[in-house]
C-alpha cells in the first residue's frame, strides 16, 4: 500500500488514473441508483456492448474513439427505448439484438484497422492507466451534463421512474424523460468505459447502488453513498492492482463484487435480526 | 366552463385486439354527483376509467371532462388506481409519494419544495394518515397505501376524484371508513368510483351505474337484494335493464 502511495506522488499516470475512478464514480452512482431502482441494468448491458460498433468505427475513420462511443451509445438508447414506448412491448430481444450486433460491427471495423490489437483489449476491459488528460477533460464535462439534468428535472425523473402512468396524468412528458433517462444511462456507459471497459461497465454501474440499496430508503441519499462507493472502489482497486502488477479494472470489479456479495449477506441477516428482535418483543 | 358536466361520455366504443370491450356508452355524471361504477370483472370498467382519464383514446364516440378533452382536462382529475403500478420496494417516503402529486404545479424544474411538502402533509391529514409520512412506502399496510394513494390523489387538489377499486384489498372496516372519508371531503369533487361491491356503496354515492359492455344507469333506491344477486349470479343476462331512472344521457336497451 505504502508503494501505491509513493508511486501515486511521483507518477503522473497513476494520478490520471486515481482521477479518472472518481470522476466515473460520480456517473456510476448518480445514474447506477436510477438504473437499479428502474431495474433497467440489461438495457444498460446493451447499450454498453452497442458501443464497441461506434468506437471500432471511430477508429477505423480515425475520429476521436470517445466521440464514437458516445454517438453509438446514445443512438443505441434512443431505439431500445424508442421501441420500448412505441410498441410498448418486451425490449429484451431487441436490446439482444443491439447487444450482438454492436459488436459485431465494431469487431469487423477494429480488424480492418491497422494496429487494431491492443486498442481492442483496451476497449473491452479499459485501461485506466492509459487515459489521456484529454479524456479526463471530457469524463469531467461529461458529469457536469449529468449532474445538472438530474438535479434541474429531479422530481420528473424519480416521478417518471415511480410510475409512468400518474406522472402521465400529472402532465410530465414520460416518453422525453424515458428515452432522457436512458442518454445518460448512455453517457455514464461512456464514462466508465474509460476506466473498466465495456465489458465490466454494468458492474460498476448497478453494484454500488445496489449496495447503498441494501440499507437506504431514499434516492438521493442512494447516489450519495453509491459514487463515494464508486469512489472506494475504483480508487481501492488500483491501490491493490499496483504491487502485484494486476489489470486495474477487472481488480476493482472483483472489488466491488465482493463488497455486494457481502454487503447482501449482512443486509439479509439484519433484516432477520430485526424481525426476530421485534417478534420477541411482540410476545 | 363551469356549467359543463364533470363527465360528458357519448355513444363510446372501445374494443381491444378485435375485442369489443365498451359499446354505445353514454354516461354523463354531473358536477358534485357522487357515482358509483359496478359490473362483473372483465366488464370494461377499468377501460372506461382510462378513457376518461385520457390514458386511451376511444375509436369511436366522444368524451369530455369539464367540457375538455381528456388530456387537457387531467390536471383536474385526482386518480386512484386499483393497483398502484410502483413496486412496493421502491426507496421512497410516503411524503415523497403525495407530494407527486404537485407535478406540474410551480417551477418545472428542482427538488420537491416546502409549499409541496406542506401541501402533502395536509392531503395525509385529510385521509387521516399524517402519522406515515416518514413511512417507506413498501411499509404499509393495504388500507395505509389506500389512504395515502388517496392522499396523493387530493393533492392535485381535484375536481374530479376517480377510484378504481378503493376497497379491493382493505378488510370491510377500512372500507367502510375509506368511503366516510370521501363522502365527508371539504369541498368534496364529484366522485366517480369504481365497485364491486353494489349493496356497500349504494350507502354512499347517489347514483349507480352498471357496466357490462354496455351501460345502464340506476338510481340508489332503485337498488335491491335481487337486482345485486342478478348482477353477479348466474342469470346476469336477465336483469330487466329497461328502468326508468334519473340518469342522464343513459340509453336503454334490452340485454
Amino acid at each position: 500500500m505504502n508503494a501505491f502511495l509513493d508511486a501515486l506522488i511521483h507518477y503522473d499516470f497513476l494520478q490520471g488514473a486515481l482521477v479518472a475512478g472518481l470522476l466515473a464514480s460520480i456517473g456510476c452512482g448518480v445514474v447506477g441508483t436510477l438504473v437499479v431502482v428502474k431495474r433497467i441494468a440489461f438495457m444498460a448491458g446493451g447499450i454498453a456492448h452497442s458501443v464497441l460498433g461506434g468506437m471500432g468505427a471511430a477508429l477505423y475513420y480515425g475520429v476521436d474513439p470517445l466521440l464514437g462511443a458516445l454517438l453509438a451509445a446514445i443512438v443505441s438508447a434512443l431505439l431500445i427505448g424508442g421501441v420500448r414506448l412505441a410498441w410498448a412491448a418486451q425490449e429484451d430481444t431487441l436490446i439482444g439484438a443491439l447487444w450482438a450486433i454492436g459488436m459485431a460491427v465494431g469487431i469487423l471495423f477494429i480488424a480492418k484497422t491497422p494496429g487494431y490489437a491492443t486498442d481492442l483489449v483496451s476497449l473491452l476491459f479499459g485501461n485506466i492507466l492509459l487515459v489521456p488528460e484529454r479524456a479526463l477533460w471530457f469524463m469531467g464535462g461529461l458529469d457536469v451534463v449529468l449532474l445538472v439534468v438530474v438535479g434541474l428535472c429531479y422530481r420528473q425523473f424519480v416521478a417518471v421512474i415511480f410510475d409512468e402512468e400518474f406522472a402521465r396524468l400529472r402532465g410530465v412528458p414520460v416518453s422525453f424523460f424515458y428515452l432522457l433517462l436512458l442518454c445518460l444511462v448512455a453517457v455514464t456507459v461512456v464514462l466508465l468505459i474509460q476506466v473498466v471497459g465495456l465489458i465490466l461497465v454494468i458492474a460498476l454501474l448497478t453494484l454500488p447502488a445496489a449496495i447503498a440499496g441494501h440499507y437506504l430508503h431514499s434516492l438521493g441519499a442512494m447516489m450519495v453513498a453509491a459514487t463515494l462507493l464508486g469512489m472506494v472502489f475504483t480508487s481501492g482497486g488500483l491501490a491493490l492492482s499496483y504491487g502485484p502488477d494486476l489489470p486495474a479494472g477487472p481488480t476493482m470489479i472483483l472489488l466491488a463484487g465482493a463488497a455486494y456479495v457481502l454487503s447482501a449477506l449482512v443486509a439479509r441477516l439484519l433484516a432477520r435480526h430485526r424481525a426476530a428482535q421485534r417478534a420477541r418483543a411482540g410476545g | 366552463m363551469s356549467s359543463a358536466p364533470a363527465i360528458a361520455v357519448r355513444d363510446l366504443s372501445f374494443a381491444y385486439d378485435g375485442t369489443l370491450i365498451l359499446e354505445q356508452v353514454d354516461l354523463t355524471v354531473l358536477a358534485g354527483e357522487f357515482v358509483g361504477l359496478v359490473g362483473p370483472n372483465a366488464g370494461g370498467k377499468s377501460t372506461l376509467l382510462r378513457l376518461i382519464l385520457g390514458l386511451l383514446s376511444p375509436q369511436r364516440g366522444q368524451i369530455h371532462v369539464f367540457g375538455e378533452s381528456p388530456r387537457r382536462a387531467a390536471r383536474h382529475i385526482g386518480y386512484v388506481p386499483q393497483f398502484p403500478a410502483f413496486s412496493r420496494d421502491f426507496p421512497i417516503a410516503v411524503e415523497q409519494v403525495v407530494a407527486m402529486g404537485r407535478l406540474g404545479q410551480g417551477p418545472w424544474w428542482g427538488w420537491t419544495r416546502r409549499a409541496d411538502r406542506a401541501a402533502a402533509r395536509r392531503a395525509l391529514a385529510a385521509v387521516d394518515a399524517e402519522g406515515l409520512a416518514e413511512r417507506r412506502i413498501g411499509a404499509l399496510s393495504g388500507g395505509q397505501l389506500q389512504r395515502v394513494l388517496l392522499a396523493r390523489a387530493l393533492v392535485t387538489e381535484p375536481r374530479l376524484l376517480i377510484l378504481d377499486e378503493p376497497t379491493a384489498n382493505v378488510d370491510q372496516r377500512a372500507e367502510g371508513d375509506i368511503f366516510d372519508l370521501l363522502a365527508g371531503l371539504d369541498p368534496r369533487p364529484t366522485i366517480l368510483v369504481v365497485s364491486h361491491d353494489i349493496a356497500f356503496i349504494s350507502a354512499y354515492v347517489h347514483r349507480v351505474a352498471c357496466l357490462n359492455r354496455t351501460l345502464t344507469c340506476h338510481p340508489t333506491d332503485a337498488l335491491d337484494g335481487e337486482l345485486v344477486q342478478h348482477l353477479y349470479g348466474a342469470r346476469l343476462r336477465a336483469v330487466a335493464h329497461d328502468l326508468p331512472g334519473p340518469c342522464p344521457g343513459a340509453h336503454r336497451h334490452h340485454t
